[in-house]
């Protein structure tokens, strides 16, 4: 089954959030912002811009009629300051007027009176002034400090991964309109419709039930309208309350990305004891991210990289530390893995220091520290306490492996690199293993609401939301398969506050499982009570009842083919009879994830229902001149149990990799010493491209060897965030050629590996073979000066 | 159709005539289609770079065929559309029957979000039309949610499938043969070359006025009336500013359709360069004239900007990383320009001053630049963060003529991205004179270039690793150019 907007999406008819038809009197927003990372705002005066022609309203924190707040974790987010700039480009006010150009104009007309004051920028800057959000979390297992003591080689060392922007290709919008029942209709291009709503009447001051909030589709979310919606659907209705017009938001690409948060940066330390074996004894990690001005998300994103480190691998003592900086920069949220990559590429680099040290091949020391089970002593649960649940890891690996047909790859790329100087390919192999689950259990549970029609038709409402992940489609999917019926029945609704209440977030790769199982549920609710009627139509008893082919049945046709067999019944007669006999057509399903839980204070606890595998094979081609480098080759074999939807899982997979390429070696937020971003336009923050993708782009969906011993929607998986994870591969294979380059021992590799960073990694094995030194000292890179930009477009 | 009185300014979009009276001559064409709800077109970034709201505009070819060039709207003020005709991806599917190319991108799960998608139906709609289907076509088109893999198996399906006539085809063929003028009432097609609109006042536009000269002579009359007034023409830079709602000028003088500017005369000792020719059609029709401009073409932009972007905009701008720069100094070529007062040769040796300050007067109009063709090895060299559709970190030409000795008699080494303006490495090039380029010299060519110039850390790269690449990209030109 094709994407169900598919058609939609290439003529341009499908609709997005900013293109409903113009409501009579719609206001447009614009902000006034703050040219300090860190100020006290002195003075605002806004009757100069307020008495401006189009201008209805300023607004301030004077407006907030409820709680000037929009934290979903901490309440430590005011939608709009009081007295502080937290961030360089916060807005200290909004104004609405007529059209975009007017509240533009008028917003420069605000005059604020700001004291500067010392900014906290970068991890680095936050330690030093003790500046963090919460205390530091921890994730222990065993006698850390003993087994380090204890084991035969150890090594420390540190890495860190830059920010990402989420690049959704559909900017943040949201537009209010407050009816004459003084009913707030909120639509935005949000994932999170539920807490959307809750925020814009906590903002409002109203009870939930005065606010609707509904997301028609997003051009694009990964993570990044998960909770940053909340604020811009707010303004809306702020502004929509104080002028009583309609009033509507979409970010200019550069406010976009000044405004929201990113993929947070974060800094891994690390001290590992492991045998000669390269087999991992022990394991100290400190992890630190930016978390921005204000707390969000990062908690649960800190969590999810604690307990990620591991990745695939097993190591008897752990010690995972946690902490979050408070820095003068925007709140970093959640981005397609949610910490887990940040996490993972520090256990990556793990892996492959402890290989480089013993002049091993990384992928051996991998594929000997994997989680296996039924070995004594156990060495397949996590260090939260966790079994790998469905452990297929080295099935999995050595299909990857032959697949890619590695081992000859890897003599032809040594053979490539002995009859070239100036050219260094790379090869590496890299394993995925990413939990489904929200970390905050309370979050695993959905719900749905199907009505079915008199003419046989039926509307598909659940709690989720579409960003182009195919979820949509996977639930018409679901709801055809239970209720036995054309696809082509079945037309999925907005999503929208008062269908479905109490909804998640559409995140945590969580979408269909949880949602699927709700529209389930809701579908298995109308079969039982269709049952009856049809054992009636047919004759049969209600045991004998099939619902298939676009109708009911009675068991005995079901000797046929399927195709063969004509329904006894349609669904259209059989809602018809049902409808007279008096029997209710709409039903609404829920569900909640079996068997999970967590105790974040402890950080154990089972917090995943089950965990999605993968495994790549990426190998690069660098220019030892100028760092330079192309993909040649990929291949991805991927793990998503019984495919809801093929052709989405691929895309997911494909567009996961490629999010995760761009994290890796072109992407690259820069802040400047006053704390102002400098990449906030695609012409300074570059995403890949077509030709960033290499024609050679192999993809198999990983078959398991076994049944899932877990009750996942039809046996699938979720599959949204852990192919991201795929692209950690480039990374190594970018290390491999660098390393060819020297002559062994660890390879330093900044991330994002830009051509600059690479080149300096290859100066550095360069030097290493000039000097013939056993270890050059692991200074970590200073942070550059960064003057103005001088660059215009070309 | 819509009632045109023949003293308005018109274009023609989606095959209707759609008179231009009221509408604002700055706004971008992005955002008044969007104003008119033509939805399907979107705004990915409003800076030319992400391709969501890629158009096909139909434009004829110097042998007078008419094509779609897929260019960004976003850089398309509303000024520059008078006597143009435009399609949108509303214009592609009819009746219920998807185009070829929608079809192909339906067939292949080429959509996800599908914010994107339009512009990548655009640009393969122009890649259909002009039997083009490789990566160029949609190198302009930022995808976030795909990772481009199925949009290129749908690019494959089409370049395997038969092209038949249809309304498309059609309507080129009658824009190829109808006769030049305006307004475009009833032939469909018009114009890249034809006269287009005298002025745009008194024709009902608002805004500021986008004087549309029909010759040079009229283009400098106008300049003189309205000194103020600014030269446009392809706008991927001012369009920039534009659709960023600075106010950039009181006046316009549109010259992208000036015929004059658009002659290519390519000569066995050097070629004339029309100094308002697309640089996509610098691509298609010198290719394998200069080795150097066909390595550094591909990387220049991508194919909506280089379909209107031009050598005479590059100049004109001058920024420091406008990437033809170096090359017309390696090259040592020669600006023609021209204006009330007469027209004069300016070398480009001398021409860039100081930062976006060039020996133009201001009411000067880049002509022509004449490119003397060169013996002996040359090549180009850019490295950025991303390797397509990137602004330099470093930008370098290189042109050498060696004796049969192997000994340098000439040197030219210039280079972009590392100081106010694109500069030659001058030191370096006294240097290399009369030395044969064993290892030794290399490396204190390389020693020279890396204290060349004093570049700035900004946010593509550290002024390190600017200095690293001026001797690096050297060593690599002597190690794959010269033999």
């Amino acid at each position: 089954m094709k994407h169900e907007s598919a058609e939609n999406h290439v003529t341009g008819r499908a609709v997005y959030t900013d293109e409903l038809r113009v409501p009579v009197g719609l206001l447009r927003l614009y902000p006034v912002q703050a040219p300090h990372a860190h100020a006290r705002i002195l003075a605002l005066d806004i009757a100069t811009a307020a008495a401006m022609e189009g201008v209805h309203a300023v607004l301030t924190a004077a407006d907030v009629p409820g709680v000037n707040d929009t934290g979903p974790i901490l309440h430590d987010e005011p939608l709009i300051p009081t007295d502080q700039v937290r961030y360089h480009g916060q807005a200290v006010a909004w104004v609405a007027a007529e059209d975009g150009t007017m509240a533009r104009a008028a917003a420069q007309r605000v005059q604020v009176v700001y004291q500067a004051l010392p900014a906290i920028l970068g991890i680095e800057a936050a330690e030093a002034a003790a500046s963090f959000h919460l205390p530091p979390a921890k994730v222990e297992r065993g006698d850390v400090a003993g087994a380090l003591a204890a084991a035969p080689h150890r090594i420390s060392g540190e890495v860190r991964c830059g920010a990402q922007d989420h690049f959704y290709l559909e900017t943040h919008a949201s537009w209010v309109e407050i009816d004459g029942d003084g009913l707030v209709h909120v639509t935005a291009s949000t994932q999170h419709p539920s807490e959307t709503q809750a925020m814009v009447a906590h903002v409002l001051g109203l009870p939930s039930h005065r606010v609707v909030c509904r997301c028609l589709r997003m051009g694009g979310g990964f993570g990044g309208k998960e909770t940053q919606a909340n604020a811009f659907a707010a303004l809306c209705a702020l502004a929509a309350q104080r002028t009583g017009r309609p009033v509507a938001i979409q970010l200019p690409r550069s406010l976009d990305m000044q405004l929201t948060g990113k993929r947070h940066p974060f800094r891994g330390r690390f001290e590992v004891g492991f045998d000669a074996d390269g087999l991992l004894l022990a394991m100290d990690v400190d992890l630190v991210a930016d978390g921005g001005w204000s707390c969000d998300l990062s908690p649960p994103v800190l969590m999810r990289a604690m307990v990620h480190v591991d990745n695939a691998y097993y190591c008897p003592h752990v010690r995972v530390t946690g902490r979050i900086a408070k820095t003068h920069s925007t709140s970093h949220t959640a981005f397609r893995g949610f910490g887990g990559p940040q996490g993972m590429l520090v256990g990556e680099e793990i892996i492959d220091r402890v290989a480089r040290h013993l002049g091993l091949p990384p992928e051996l020391v991998r594929a000997r520290n994997f989680y296996r089970p039924g070995r004594t002593p156990d060495r397949n649960h996590t260090h939260y306490g966790q079994p790998v649940v469905d452990n297929h890891l080295d099935a999995l690996w050595a299909q990857a492996h032959a697949d890619a047909e590695y081992a000859c790859r890897r003599i032809e790329v040594d053979a490539f690199n002995a009859a070239h100087a100036s050219r260094k390919r790379g090869l590496a192999i890299t394993p995925v293993k990413f939990g489904i689950s929200f970390n905050k259990t309370e979050y695993n549970q959905a719900g749905a609401l199907v009505l079915v029609y008199r003419d046989g038709s039926i509307q598909l409402n659940h709690g989720g939301t579409e960003m182009g992940q195919g979820l949509h489609t996977k639930m018409i999917g679901v709801a055809a398969r239970t209720l036995g019926v054309d696809p082509a029945r079945i037309r999925v609704m907005a999503t929208s506050t008062d269908k479905v209440p109490n909804t998640s977030a559409t995140a945590a790769s969580s979408g269909s499982d949880l949602n699927g199982q709700a529209v389930r549920a809701a579908c298995l609710t109308l079969i039982a009570r269709l049952t009856p009627v049809a054992a009636g139509l047919l004759g049969c008893a209600q045991e004998d009842v099939r619902f298939r082919d676009d109708g009911a049945c009675a068991s005995a046709t079901t000797g046929r083919t399927r195709g063969e067999a004509a329904p006894a019944v349609g669904f259209a007669e059989l809602v018809q009879a049902a409808y007279d006999a008096r029997i209710s057509l709409s039903a609404t399903g829920y569900y909640r994830t079996p068997a999970i839980h967590w105790d974040a204070a402890a950080g154990r606890g089972h917090p995943f229902y089950y965990f999605a595998y993968g495994a790549a094979v990426a190998e690069v081609e660098v220019c030892v001149h100028t760092g330079v480098h192309r993909l040649l080759r990929v291949d991805l074999l991927h793990d998503v149990g019984d495919s809801l939807n093929e052709n989405i899982d691929r895309g997911q997979i494909e567009g996961g990799f490629v999010q995760g390429l761009g994290w890796l070696t072109c992407e690259e937020v820069v802040w400047g010493a006053d704390g102002r971003l400098l990449t906030d336009a695609p012409s300074t923050y570059k995403i890949p491209t077509v030709a960033d993708v290499p024609r050679d782009f192999r993809l198999r969906l990983f078959q398991r060897p076994a049944a899932a011993s877990t009750d996942v929607v039809f046996g699938s998986k979720g599959v949204g965030e852990p192919p991201l994870m795929l692209a950690l591969a480039v990374r190594e294979a970018l290390r491999d050629a660098v390393a060819a380059c020297g002559s062994g021992g660890i390879v330093e590799l900044a991330s994002p590996a830009t051509p600059e960073a690479v080149l300096r990694a290859i100066r550095a094995q360069r030097a290493r073979l000039a000097s013939a030194a056993p270890q050059p000292p692991a200074a970590p890179p200073s942070p550059r000066e960064r003057g103005e930009d001088t660059e215009a477009l070309t | 159709m819509i009632f045109t009185r023949m003293s308005e300014s018109s274009f023609r979009l989606n095959r209707r005539v759609v008179p231009l009276t009221g509408s604002d001559s700055r706004e971008s064409l992005l955002r008044w289609l969007r104003r008119e709800r033509l939805t399907g077109t979107k705004e990915g970034c409003g800076d030319g770079d992400c391709g969501a709201c890629t158009v096909a505009l139909v434009e004829r070819d110097s042998d007078g065929r008419a094509h779609f060039r897929a260019v960004n709207a976003c850089l398309l003020p509303m000024g520059m559309l008078a006597g143009r005709e435009v399609l949108t991806v509303e214009a592609l599917a009819e009746e219920g029957t998807l185009h070829p190319v929608q079809q192909a991108l339906v067939d292949c799960a080429g959509s996800q979000c599908g914010y994107c998608t339009p512009g990548f139906a655009m640009s393969l709609f122009a890649g259909w039309y002009a039997g083009e289907f490789d990566d160029h076509v949609i190198e302009g088109n930022l995808c976030r949610c795909t990772g481009y893999a199925p949009i290129r198996r749908a690019a494959a399906q089409l370049a395997a499938m038969p092209r038949a006539s249809d309304r498309f085809s059609a309507l080129l063929d009658a824009a190829s043969t109808a006769p030049a003028g305006e307004p475009p009432h009833d032939t469909p097609g018009c114009m890249a070359l034809s006269p287009p609109p005298r002025t745009a006042e008194s024709r009902g536009e608002g805004g500021p006025p986008f004087h549309r000269p029909s010759t040079l002579a009229e283009a400098f009359a106008l300049k003189t009336t309205h000194p103020q007034a600014i030269w446009f023409c392809g706008g991927t830079d001012l369009g920039v500013a534009l659709s960023r709602g600075q106010s950039v000028a009181s006046a316009f003088i549109a010259v992208d359709r000036l015929t004059e500017l658009h002659t290519l005369d390519v000569r066995a000792d050097a070629v004339r360069i029309g100094a308002g020719v697309p640089l996509s059609r610098l691509e298609r029709e010198l290719a394998g004239v200069f080795p150097a401009l066909d390595r550094m073409l591909p990387w220049f932009a991508a194919r909506q900007v280089k379909n209107r972007a031009t050598l005479g905009g590059n100049l004109g701008s001058a920024s420091p990383i406008g990437d033809l720069l170096p090359w017309l100094l390696a090259h040592g070529a020669i600006i023609e320009v021209a204006g009330p007062r007469g027209a004069r040769e300016l070398p480009v040796d001398g021409y860039f001053q100081a930062y976006r300050k060039t020996a133009r007067a201001d009411d000067e109009l880049i002509v022509a630049v004449r490119v003397p063709r060169l013996a002996g090895p040359q090549a180009a060299y850019k490295v950025a963060k991303r390797q397509t559709d990137d602004i330099s970190i470093v930008a370098a030409v290189y042109a050498l003529i060696l004796g049969d000795d192997g000994r340098v008699e000439r040197a030219r080494l210039a280079y972009g991205g590392v100081a106010a303006i694109p500069l030659r490495a001058r030191r370096t090039e006294d240097f290399l004179l009369g030395r044969a380029l064993d290892a030794t010299t290399v490396a204190q060519a390389c020693a020279l270039l890396r204290a060349e110039f004093t570049p700035l850390d900004d946010h593509r790269a550290s002024a390190d690793y600017r200095r690293e690449l001026c001797a690096a990209l050297f060593a690599k030109f002597v190690e794959e150019g010269v033999t």
